[in-house]
């Protein structure tokens, strides 16, 4: 045992060694992403860890290993759990073997995420265990007794962490990592594991029976527990607790629900005490509606009277305000100061050098009134260039476009998407597009890694999580397979090129793929590559403004002229934007 | 119930925030204090704008309420003028003399922030403004101005400065130990200056 200043998500991997995990598998995903990165990078380890292709893959490896015995964690964030639902769903019903842990972190205020949904609503309509931590220590703690859990009633659980729990940090006193090893077995069994209509009705009846056992066993093992004080009670999961904790006086009662789902008569009996109860929860309802089943005459505040609201993200001092609005008069109230209003936005940009901006640039010179569905990952800031109209979900800008150009549109539907997500879920939408002839352009942004939640390997990296190297797939390959007969691979720091590129498969039939290609700038950077870097010749330079308009954070203005920091990492793609030559390689003097 | 000493780091993605607050984190374990902390991560990597929330003897949650924290630890003037409203009015504040104009100021063509100019208007706390970056190239390297900016702090966190010393070299990388106790002590003796009164270390 040992006390360390711990992120969440390395807390979460702690656990998972402690307890110990076998085979551990994921899709990187903000918030959730560390956990695996961290796994995988240790530098002894004794179970199996893969970057999976997508969540869907991802969960059905984990579940098969957990049937063969084994302990398995799957990681995702919560829109993950979207594509991962399919096996999830079933997976209550043929329940598990070896403990599985199904880890979807939620992103309330949509930090770094398309939607806010709550993962708690999957544990409802799934009927599986749901565990909520309020702390980094109770992460580490749920997740290491997860796996028991999951063994002691044969059901995949959910571990729900959110953002302010994944990305925040604590002392936390972690477990010693235990080496129990196990070999996975697969013990053939099909009334369990092939859900034909007369199984699969048998087994939601064993997954009904299962239900009191484990809201009862989730009270005995303390994830929900209660403290009575006086006439009004405060309710509350997650790390709202946290949050109420720091503001609840004296004399006010306390449950906290760490874990679903939820005793009905250990609530209600709890309720049932209180003149007025205040449930405090980040996004669905999903505490409040069970309190309000219970609560007969007892006053319920929260979401349902717009006491709480659905979205965003918690803080304590929403909670104080909150607590103040329903009569309770919180231990400490704070002053609200405003923020200066007029300081300049610094949102995140495209790195000096990446290889995106060059390309939707070149796509706004080409297709001056082209439609631009995009997707998810660093090239979504391709929206700041203006060469992003649409993005909804992991592999949609293909199918957007497709969608769009089928509908009669007649201006160019030119997609973009990268190559970790065109591999997670790009590829059907492209079949798809070529099957039923859809006419448009689809740029494959190939930096070779997931660059946005950290740079993980995948496919076309060529190599595993682990390092260990593999021949990368050839996106080439994938589309010609797909049906598709114009498969362009280009530089794009050849801007020339590029554009040359993009007008000849303007002039084409039917689904045309281009794959730019060019490592991301960070790990290239990491890898060594040197450049050397590009400097403007104020003689020469006149303070056009076009390489400004450019959007890299290495082109700053020197009075009225242009003029390159030391961000420059050497792409030399504003030499071909200046249009008077005023951009040349750095002369060390 | 004590409270928790609240301290607010804000700067750019790429500054070592994260190094940062790690070390503030590793010097409560030191002397055996609870701690809370939260950061942006992810996509701060590409140049936005970041913030590193730490609450030394903190239980609760991670996150420092507006207008509350003991002390801001800015990278960037012009960040520290966007937080500026998580101090405490008697908060310290202790800033990087330097600004990085937004990438989108020029592309948009807005008016370039005057560095007197957000000078004055932080100057509403008390406030010690240290030159992080040549102090950090004096030290041996400008990668150590993170350990520059904690050594300026030092003189307004509740901590033994041999306890900061201690996280600084169990937390950077090896080869830079002798660059960052360089840093540290560099930082400490400009903070000193402000500690007496003068603004400018």
């Amino acid at each position: 045992m040992t006390t360390q200043y711990l992120l969440g998500n390395e807390a979460i991997a702690r656990g998972c060694l402690a307890s110990p995990v076998h085979f551990v598998t994921g899709y990187p995903g903000t918030p959730s992403s560390e956990v695996i990165d961290i796994l995988r990078s240790l530098p002894e380890r004794d179970f199996y860890v893969e970057w999976s292709v997508n969540e869907k893959v991802a969960l059905e490896n984990a579940l098969a290993a957990a049937w063969c015995g084994l302990r398995a964690l799957c990681t995702m964030k919560h829109v993950g759990l979207n594509v991962a639902a399919d096996p999830l769903m079933t997976s209550a019903y043929t329940g598990v073997t070896g403990g599985l842990v199904i880890m979807s972190a939620d992103d309330p205020f949509a930090h770094s995420s398309q939607n806010e949904q709550d993962s708690r609503c999957y544990a409802l309509f799934s009927r599986l265990p749901c565990l909520d931590p309020s702390t980094i220590q109770e992460a580490h703690d749920m997740v290491r007794d997860a796996f028991a859990l999951s063994e002691e009633f044969s059901l995949p659980v959910i571990f729900r962490p959110t953002t302010r729990i994944c990305h925040s940090k604590g002392d936390t006193v972690t477990g010693d990592p235990a080496h129990v090893k196990r070999k996975g077995e697969f013990q053939r069994n099909p009334q369990q594991y092939v859900v034909i209509p007369a199984h699969t009705r048998v087994l939601h009846r064993k997954l009904n029976q299962k239900q009191p056992l484990v809201k009862r066993a989730l009270v005995e093992k303390g994830y929900n527990h209660a403290v009575v004080r006086g006439p009004v009670a405060v309710v509350a999961s997650g790390i709202a607790a946290s949050y109420v904790q720091e503001v609840l006086p004296d004399s006010v009662s306390f449950m906290k629900i760490g874990a679903y789902p939820i005793d009905e008569e250990w609530l209600a009996a709890f309720v049932q005490q209180h003149e007025m109860v205040l449930v405090v929860e980040e996004l669905h309802p999903v505490v409040e509606d069970a309190v309000r089943q219970v609560a007969g005459c007892v006053a319920v505040h929260g979401k349902k009277d717009g006491m709480v609201p659905y979205e965003g993200e918690l803080s304590t001092v929403a909670v104080a305000k909150i607590m103040q609005a329903c009569g309770i008069a919180p231990s400490r109230v704070f002053s609200e100061p405003s923020p200066a209003g007029d300081v300049p936005g610094r949102p995140p940009i495209l790195c000096a050098g990446c290889m995106h901006r060059p390309v939707f640039y070149a796509m706004r010179r080409v297709f001056k009134d082209g439609i631009f569905p995009s997707d998810i990952g660093c090239y979504t800031l391709g929206l700041q260039l203006g060469a992003v109209d649409t993005t909804i979900c992991m592999g949609a800008s293909v199918t957007v476009a497709s969608g769009i150009a089928q509908s009669g549109e007649d201006r160019d539907v030119v997609a973009t998407i990268g190559d970790s997500t065109f591999l997670h879920t790009g590829i059907p939408g492209l079949l798809n597009a070529v099957y039923n002839g859809a006419k448009m352009i689809l740029v494959i942004l190939d930096n070779r890694v997931t660059a946005m939640t950290g740079h993980q390997p995948n496919p076309s990296s060529g190599m595993t999580a682990c390092g260990t190297p593999v021949p990368p797939v050839s996106l080439e390959a994938i589309c010609r397979a797909c049906g598709v007969s114009y498969v362009e691979t280009v530089d794009p720091y050849d801007l020339v090129s590029l554009i040359s590129v993009l007008k000849e498969a303007r002039e084409r039939p039917g689904v045309k793929v281009i794959i730019a290609r060019q490592p991301c700038v960070i790990t290239a950077r990491r890898a060594g590559i040197r450049r050397g870097r590009y400097q403007v010749d104020p003689e020469t330079c006149t303070a056009c403004g076009l390489c400004i308009k450019f959007g890299c954070p290495a082109i700053e203005k020197a009075g009225e002229k242009a003029f390159i920091n030391d961000l420059c990492s050497g792409c030399g793609v504003c030499v071909q934007i200046c249009p008077a030559g005023a951009i040349g390689r750095e002369v060390k003097r | 119930m004590t409270r928790s000493f609240d301290i607010l780091m804000v700067g750019i993605g790429g500054q070592g925030i994260i190094l940062a607050s790690n070390i503030l984190g590793e010097a409560c374990l030191i002397e055996g204090r609870s701690v809370r902390g939260a950061e942006t991560h992810g996509m701060a990597q590409r140049g936005g704008s970041v913030e590193g929330h730490i609450r030394i003897d903190g239980k609760f949650g991670p996150l420092i309420a507006p207008g509350t924290a003991h002390l801001m630890i800015a990278f960037d003037m012009l960040e520290a003028l966007r937080y500026a409203h998580f101090l405490m009015p008697d908060g310290h504040m202790v800033v990087n003399s330097h600004i990085v104009i937004p990438t989108s100021v020029f592309m948009q063509g807005a008016a370039i922030p005057d560095k007197e100019a957000v000078r004055e208007r932080l100057e509403g706390w008390p406030l010690c403004l240290v030159d992080a970056d040549v102090l950090a190239a004096e030290a041996g390297s400008p990668l150590s101005q993170n350990v520059v900016m904690i050594g300026a702090a030092s003189w307004f966190m509740p901590f033994a400065p041999s306890s900061l010393l201690t996280a600084v070299e169990r937390l950077v990388p090896k080869k830079t130990v002798a660059i960052n106790r360089n840093a540290f002590e560099l930082g400490r003796a400009a903070g000193e200056k402000c500690k007496e009164g003068s603004r400018n270390a």
